[in-house]
C-alpha cells in the first residue's frame, strides 16, 4: 500500500466525489455518508503517511512515477517532504468538518455540493503530492473548478461577482506561472520540480520567473494588494466554501513559495527580499487595521486570515534579511519553520472561525456583527468554542495560533528591530479584532428576539468544533513533534535558498 | 528535590480547573468547589513543602525541563521549572491566597448561576500564575504572563450580560496586550543575542548584551532596549502608567478575583518579572530610572486618585495601583527584596481588604457606594476588625506587616543615586499621607459616622455588584455579619497582614534570603547599607514612630478624620473650592478620556480609511474593477474593429504588416 499511498490518497476522495455524484439527488443520503466515510478513510489514510514519515531526511518520501504525457517528459510524479506532508494532513483533516457542517444544512443539489468537496480533496492533496511541475499545474488549476462551482452555485446573492472576481484574479496569476513553468521546461528538458530547482539561472531569467510565480502565489495567499478578491468569495461561499477557502487554498500561495520561489530562483529573491517583506507587513497591519472595523463577520475573519498569513511569507522570506543583518543564517530555519505552522495552525482556526459564523449563519441568516448579541446566553457552548478560537486567533500562548507567530517574531529580529517589532503589532490588532467581535455577538444582554430564539449546539456541531479546538490546543501545547517531521527539509530549504544559481 | 511533586504543584489546580469547567453539571456545586479547593489546598501545602526544603532544609534550587514544546533551528524551547527562593516565596503567597479566596467565594458567589464556571475559572487562575512564577525560559514566561491574563479576561467579564463588564474586559485585555507587545519585542531581543530563550543563557549573555548598540533610534544600548520593552509588559501587567487604566475598570468583576487577581496575584508579576531579570536589568541604569520614575509616578499621582472615588472596591484599586508603584519604584532603585517584600506582606492586607469590601458589600446587600454606607462597624464587627487591621497595614503602622516593607522601599528610593531618584522620594514619600488618607477615609466612611444607608435605601434600591438580589425591595435592609466561610478567610488574612512582616524582615529583607537569586551590583546596593543598620524588627518599628512617613500617614488620619468622620460639608466646600481639580480627579486626569476619543477613535478611523479609500477605492475601484472596465473597453473596440467587412481586414492586415516590417527594419 506504501507504494501508492499518494495516489490513494489522491484518488480516493475524488473516486467517492464521482461516485456521489452518479448516485444523484435522490441518493443524496447514501451519498453523505459516502462522502463521511470517504473523508474519514482519507484521514485515516494519513496515520501511516505520518508514522512511517523518514524524520531524517529532506528527499521526496512515498514516491510514485509513471510516465504520464511521454511527449513532453511529463510525469505522474508523488512525493511529499516535510513541507508538503502536513499540509496533506490539514487537508485530510478540514474536509471532514466540511463534509459533516453540511450534513443537514444544505438541501439544494446536495449530492453535488459532497462531490465537490471530495473531488476537491483529492486534487489539493493533488497540488501537495505533485512532484511534476506539469502534474502541479494541472491539480492547481483543476481544484479552481470545483471551488468556482460551489461558490457560484451554493453561493450568496453576490456570488456572481464574487466568483468571477475569485477565478480571474487567481486564474490571472496562474497564466504566469505557467509560462515560468514552460520556459523552465524548455530548458531543463523536464518537468521534475527537482530538475527545476537545480537549474541554473541568470539574475533575468530568475527575476521574470520570480515575479511569474510571485503572481500565482501572492493571488493565492492572498498578499496586499492582491487579496480584495478573498473577503468577496469569503463572504458569498457557503461556510464549506470558507472553510476550504481559509484552510487549504491559501496555504496553496504560502506553499509555491518554498516549493518554487526560494529554491529556483534564489538569486532574485535575495534581490527582491525587501519587497515580500514589505507586503508582509503591510498585510499585518494595513489589514489588521482593517479588519477591525468590518461589520460582517466573515469580511471581518477573511480580513484577519489576511493578516495572519502575512506572517508565513514574513517568515519564508525573512532568511535573507537575515543574512544581510547578521552575516549568518541563525534565525533563518526557524522563520520558516514558523511560516510553516503558521500555515497549519491558521488552516485550524480560520477553518473553525468560518464553522463557527456558519453554525450562527444557519440560525440566523444573517452575517452582520450589529444582527447579534450576549449569544451565549441562549448558546453557552457554542459561546465557549467561539470564545476559544477567538483567543486562539490573537496569538493566545497554549494555542496553535501562537507558535508561528512566535517563532517569526523571534526570527525577525535577527533580521532587525523594526521587522519584529512591525510584526509584532498583530498582538494589539489581533487583539482589538479578535475580541471585539467577541464582545458584540457573544458577550452582554440578549440583543435581539432572534437571538433570545437560539438553540446551542446540536451533536453534529459540537463534534466538529470539539475537534478543532482539540487540535488547536495540542498544536499549541505541544508542538514539538510538527516541527520534527519537518526540520530536514527546512534544513535543506535553508541551503537551497541562500545559495546561488546564477551560472558563473 | 523531586521533579514530579513540583509538576503536581500546577498541575491538580489545572485538573480541578479542567474538570470543574467540563463537567461542572455532572460534579454539581459542591463537587466543584471541594474539588477545586482540594486542588489549590494540596498545591499550597506542596508549596509551603518546597519553601521549608529550600530556606530551612538548605535544598538546592532546582533548573529543569518538563518537556520539550518544540525544536527549531537548533533551539531547543522547553517547558521548565526554575524553583529557587524567590520562585518558591511566590509560589506559597499565590497558592495561600488563592485558598483564601477559593473558601471565601462559597459564600460570596452562592446566590450566583455561574458557581462552578467560577471556581474552574479561579483554578485555571491558579495554574497560570504558578506556571508563570515557576518558569525557567522566557516562552513559558510568556503563556503565564498571557494565561493570567486571560482569565482575568474571563472573570472581569464574568457577569458578561452587564454592558460595563464586557467593556472593562475588552478593554483590559487590550491594554494588557499593548505592555505584551512591548514584552515580546524584549524576549525576541534578548533571544537575538543569546539563541535560546533560557533564563540562565540570559544571565550569563548579560555582560555581553551590555556591550552591544542597536541600530534603531540612533542606536540605543541592546540591554537598556532589552530592559525597557520588557518592563513596558510589566507596565500592562502590573497597571502603571500610563498603561494602568485597565485595572480600575476590572472591578466590575466579582470581588474574590479582584483579591486574587487584581490585588495580590496577577498584578504583581510585572514585580516578579523585574525581579527575576535583575540579572538583566542591573547593567542598566537607563532602564533602572526608567523603571523608578513610572513606578513613582505612579504610587503618588494614582494614590490621589484614591481620596476622591466613592465606589468602595475602586478606592481599593486606586490603593492597589499606588502599592504597585512602590514596588515598581523600589524595583528601579535596585531594591528588588524590598519590592517582592512588599509584593508578599500587600499580597496579604490587600486581598483582606478586597475579601473585607466584599463582605460589607454582601452585608449591604450589594452596595459599593460608601456614601450610602457609614456606621456598619457594629453591625458587621469581625469585618470592620479585619478591614482596619488590613488598612493599618497598608497605611504602614509601625509593627504591621506593611510598614517593615513600605518603610524599606522609601529609604530605598531615597538612598538611590540614579536620575530621577529625588523625584521619585517624594512621590513615595508624600504618597505615605496620600495612602493614609484615603484609607482612613474609607474606614470613616464605611464604618463609622452616621448610618446613611438608612435613607439612601429609600430613594434608591439597590447596587450593582450583582445582577440579581435575592432579598428583594422590602423596607430598609439591616446590614449583617457575613457567614463563617466570608469571615474565616478574613482572619485568615488578617493574622500575616499583621505578624509577617515582623517575622520575616530579618530573613527576606535585610538577611540573606534571596541568596543569588536576586543580583543587585556593589553599586546600586542600598539595601545593604540599610542592613547594616538594622539591628532587629522592633526596634526598627520603635524607629519608625520618629520616621517622616509615619507623621505623613498621622496627618493623613487627622485630616480624613476632619473631613470624613467631622465634619463631612468641609469635604464638599474643598471640592467646590478647588473646582478644577477636583474635575482632574474626578476625571482621572483624562487618560479614559484620550482612549476612548482619541486612540480608540483614531484607530477605528484608520481601519475605515484604509478599508473604504485603500481597498475599495483604490485597489478595487482603480485597479481590479478599472482593469474591468478597461477590457470592456478594449472589448468594445475590438468589437467595432471585427465588423464582418472584408476590406476591413484587409486594411488591418496590411497596416499590421507594415508595422511589423517597419520594427523590424528599424532593429535591423
Amino acid at each position: 500500500m506504501h507504494d501508492h499511498l499518494l495516489s490513494i490518497l489522491i484518488w480516493l476522495p475524488i473516486a467517492s466525489g464521482i461516485v456521489v455524484l452518479m448516485l444523484g439527488e435522490r441518493n443524496v443520503g447514501a451519498g453523505r455518508w459516502l462522502s463521511l466515510i470517504g473523508s474519514v478513510a482519507t484521514l485515516a489514510l494519513c496515520v501511516p503517511l505520518w508514522h512511517d514519515f523518514n524524520t531524517h531526511t529532506a528527499a521526496y518520501q512515498f514516491v510514485e512515477q509513471v510516465a504520464w504525457i511521454p511527449r513532453f517528459h511529463a510525469y505522474y510524479a508523488l512525493g511529499v517532504d516535510g513541507i508538503s506532508m502536513p499540509l496533506i494532513v490539514l487537508t485530510a483533516f478540514m474536509t471532514i468538518p466540511v463534509v459533516i457542517a453540511g450534513w443537514r444544512v444544505i438541501t439544494k443539489r446536495a449530492a453535488q455540493y459532497y462531490a465537490a468537496f471530495m473531488i476537491m480533496e483529492g486534487l489539493m492533496i493533488g497540488v501537495f503530492a505533485a512532484t511534476d511541475a506539469l502534474l502541479f499545474y494541472f491539480f492547481w488549476e483543476a481544484m479552481l473548478i470545483p471551488m468556482f462551482l460551489i461558490i457560484g452555485i451554493w453561493g450568496g446573492p453576490r456570488r456572481v461577482y464574487a466568483t468571477i472576481k475569485f477565478f480571474l484574479y487567481t486564474f490571472l496569476g496562474s497564466v504566469f506561472m505557467l509560462a515560468a513553468l514552460i520556459y523552465m521546461y524548455v530548458k531543463a528538458g523536464s518537468y521534475s520540480i527537482a530538475a527545476f530547482q537545480a537549474l541554473p539561472l541568470t539574475l533575468t531569467e530568475q527575476r521574470w520567473i520570480f515575479f511569474a510565480f510571485l503572481l500565482a502565489f501572492a493571488v493565492k495567499v492572498p498578499m496586499w494588494p492582491v487579496h480584495t478578491w478573498l473577503p468577496d468569495a469569503h463572504v458569498e461561499a457557503p461556510t464549506g466554501g470558507s472553510v476550504i477557502l481559509a484552510a487549504i487554498m491559501l496555504k496553496m500561495g504560502g506553499y509555491g513559495f518554498l516549493r518554487f520561489s526560494l529554491p529556483i530562483a534564489p538569486d532574485a529573491c535575495r534581490e527582491l527580499n525587501m519587497l515580500i517583506i514589505t507586503l508582509s507587513l503591510i498585510a499585518v497591519i494595513y489589514i489588521g487595521f482593517v479588519a477591525i472595523v468590518q461589520p460582517d463577520m466573515k469580511k471581518l475573519i477573511a480580513y484577519s486570515s489576511i493578516a495572519h498569513m502575512g506572517f508565513v511569507t514574513l517568515g519564508a522570506f525573512v532568511v535573507y534579511a537575515i543574512v544581510r543583518a547578521s552575516g549568518g543564517l541563525q534565525g533563518a530555519a526557524m522563520g520558516m519553520d514558523g511560516a510553516m505552522v503558521q500555515m497549519i495552525s491558521h488552516g485550524l482556526i480560520s477553518g473553525a472561525m468560518f464553522l463557527c459564523v456558519g453554525v450562527l449563519y444557519d440560525r440566523m441568516h444573517s452575517r452582520q456583527i450589529a444582527d447579534y448579541g450576549g449569544v451565549v446566553n441562549t448558546m453557552p457552548i457554542f459561546g465557549a468554542f467561539m470564545v476559544l478560537f477567538a483567543l486562539a486567533n490573537t496569538g493566545l500562548p497554549g494555542t496553535s495560533g501562537f507558535v508561528g507567530e512566535f517563532l517569526v517574531i523571534l526570527a525577525s529580529f535577527k533580521a532587525g528591530f523594526w521587522f519584529s517589532t512591525l510584526a509584532a503589532v498583530t498582538l494589539i490588532l489581533g487583539a482589538c479584532y479578535s475580541l471585539w467581535l467577541v464582545k458584540r455577538v457573544v458577550f452582554g444582554p440578549v440583543g435581539n428576539e432572534h437571538v433570545a430564539k437560539l438553540t446551542d449546539l446540536d451533536g453534529r456541531e459540537f463534534l466538529i468544533l470539539g475537534a478543532l479546538a482539540v487540535a488547536v490546543l495540542l498544536l499549541g501545547i505541544w508542538p514539538a513533534p510538527l516541527l520534527k517531521v519537518m526540520e530536514p527539509t527546512i534544513h535543506h530549504l535553508v541551503a537551497q535558498a541562500v545559495a546561488t544559481k546564477v551560472p558563473v | 528535590m523531586n521533579p514530579h511533586l513540583l509538576i503536581a504543584i500546577p498541575l491538580l489546580p489545572l485538573v480541578a480547573a479542567v474538570i470543574a469547567g467540563l463537567a461542572g453539571k455532572f460534579i454539581g456545586r459542591a463537587g466543584a468547589h471541594t474539588l477545586t479547593i482540594a486542588g489549590v489546598a494540596a498545591s499550597c501545602a506542596l508549596s509551603l513543602y518546597v519553601l521549608k526544603e529550600i530556606y530551612w532544609g538548605g535544598a538546592a534550587a532546582f533548573n529543569g525541563p518538563v518537556y520539550t514544546w518544540l525544536v527549531s533551528d537548533g533551539v531547543h524551547i522547553q517547558v521548565g521549572f526554575l524553583i529557587d527562593r524567590l520562585t518558591v516565596l511566590m509560589m506559597s503567597v499565590v497558592t495561600f491566597v488563592s485558598l483564601c479566596v477559593h473558601v471565601y467565594t462559597i459564600g460570596y458567589m452562592s446566590d450566583d448561576p455561574g458557581y462552578t464556571r467560577f471556581f474552574s475559572y479561579i483554578s485555571l487562575f491558579t495554574f497560570s500564575m504558578l506556571m508563570l512564577v515557576m518558569s525557567n525560559n522566557f516562552m513559558q514566561l510568556f503563556f503565564g504572563w498571557e494565561a493570567v491574563g486571560v482569565v482575568s479576561y474571563l472573570l472581569i467579564g464574568f457577569w458578561y450580560t452587564r454592558p460595563s463588564a464586557i467593556f472593562a474586559n475588552l478593554k483590559a485585555f487590550i491594554v494588557n496586550r499593548v505592555g505584551d507587545f512591548g514584552f515580546i519585542i524584549g524576549i525576541a531581543a534578548v533571544f537575538s543575542y543569546t539563541h535560546s530563550l533560557s533564563y540562565e543563557a540570559a544571565f550569563a549573555a548579560a555582560p555581553h548584551i551590555v556591550t552591544q548598540t542597536l541600530p534603531v533610534f540612533g542606536g540605543v544600548n541592546a540591554m537598556s532596549l532589552i530592559c525597557i520593552a520588557l518592563f513596558i509588559g510589566a507596565m500592562g501587567k502590573s497597571a502603571q502608567v500610563p498603561l494602568h487604566v485597565w485595572l480600575p475598570d476590572s472591578m466590575e468583576g466579582p470581588t474574590p478575583i479582584s483579591a486574587l487577581i487584581h490585588a495580590a496575584t496577577m498584578v504583581t508579576a510585572g514585580i516578579f518579572m523585574v525581579a527575576r531579570m535583575s540579572p538583566l536589568f542591573e547593567y542598566s541604569d537607563t532602564a533602572l530610572s526608567f523603571v523608578m520614575v513610572i513606578g513613582a509616578t505612579t504610587a503618588f499621582f494614582m494614590g490621589v486618585l484614591g481620596v476622591v472615588v466613592n465606589d468602595i472596591k475602586r478606592v481599593i484599586a486606586y490603593s492597589t495601583l499606588s502599592q504597585l508603584g512602590y514596588m515598581t519604584a523600589a524595583l528601579g532603585a535596585s531594591a528588588y527584596s524590598a519590592a517582592i517584600f512588599h509584593l508578599m506582606t500587600h499580597a496579604f492586607f490587600k486581598a483582606l481588604l478586597f475579601l473585607a469590601a466584599g463582605s460589607v458589600i454582601i452585608g449591604m446587600h450589594h452596595e459599593q457606594d460608601m456614601r450610602k454606607m457609614g456606621g456598619l462597624g457594629k453591625y458587621m464587627p469581625i469585618t470592620a476588625i479585619t478591614c482596619w487591621i488590613g488598612g493599618l497595614a497598608l497605611v504602614a503602622t509601625p509593627f504591621f506587616s506593611g510598614f517593615y516593607s513600605k518603610d524599606a522601599i522609601i529609604e530605598a528610593v531615597g538612598a538611590s543615586h540614579l536620575w530621577g531618584a529625588t523625584y521619585a522620594y517624594w512621590c513615595v514619600l508624600l504618597g505615605a499621607f496620600i495612602t493614609s488618607l484615603y484609607t482612613f477615609r474609607l474606614l470613616f466612611m464605611t464604618f463609622h459616622g452616621e448610618e446613611r444607608f438608612r435613607h439612601a435605601q429609600a430613594e434608591h434600591g439597590h447596587g450593582h455588584d450583582q445582577g440579581h438580589d435575592a432579598h428583594g425591595g422590602h423596607g430598609v435592609h439591616e446590614p449583617h455579619e457575613s457567614p463563617l466561610v466570608v469571615t474565616l478567610p478574613l482572619i485568615a488574612l488578617a493574622i500575616p497582614s499583621v505578624l509577617i512582616g515582623y517575622f520575616t524582615v530579618g530573613h527576606i529583607l535585610y538577611g540573606s534570603y534571596f541568596g543569588n537569586a536576586i543580583q543587585v551590583l556593589p553599586a546600586h546596593d542600598v539595601l545593604a547599607h540599610m542592613a547594616e543598620e538594622f539591628h532587629g524588627p522592633a526596634l526598627l518599628a520603635l524607629h519608625g514612630f520618629l520616621g517622616a512617613p509615619f507623621w505623613l500617614a498621622l496627618a493623613g488620619l487627622g485630616t480624613a478624620w476632619l473631613f470624613f468622620l467631622k465634619r463631612p460639608q468641609l469635604a464638599d466646600a474643598a471640592a467646590r473650592k478647588f473646582g478644577w481639580l477636583h474635575r482632574l480627579l474626578i476625571e482621572k486626569y483624562y487618560f479614559d478620556w484620550f482612549n476612548e476619543n482619541v486612540l480608540a477613535r483614531l484607530t477605528r478611523g484608520v481601519g475605515l480609511g484604509l478599508w473604504k479609500a485603500g481597498d475599495e477605492g483604490l485597489i478595487d475601484g482603480a485597479m481590479v474593477n478599472g482593469t474591468a472596465h478597461s477590457v470592456g473597453w478594449f472589448g468594445g473596440v475590438v468589437r467595432r474593429v471585427q465588423s464582418g467587412y472584408l476590406y476591413s481586414y484587409a486594411f488591418w492586415i496590411v497596416i499590421g504588416l507594415a508595422a511589423l516590417l517597419g520594427w523590424f527594419l528599424v532593429r535591423a
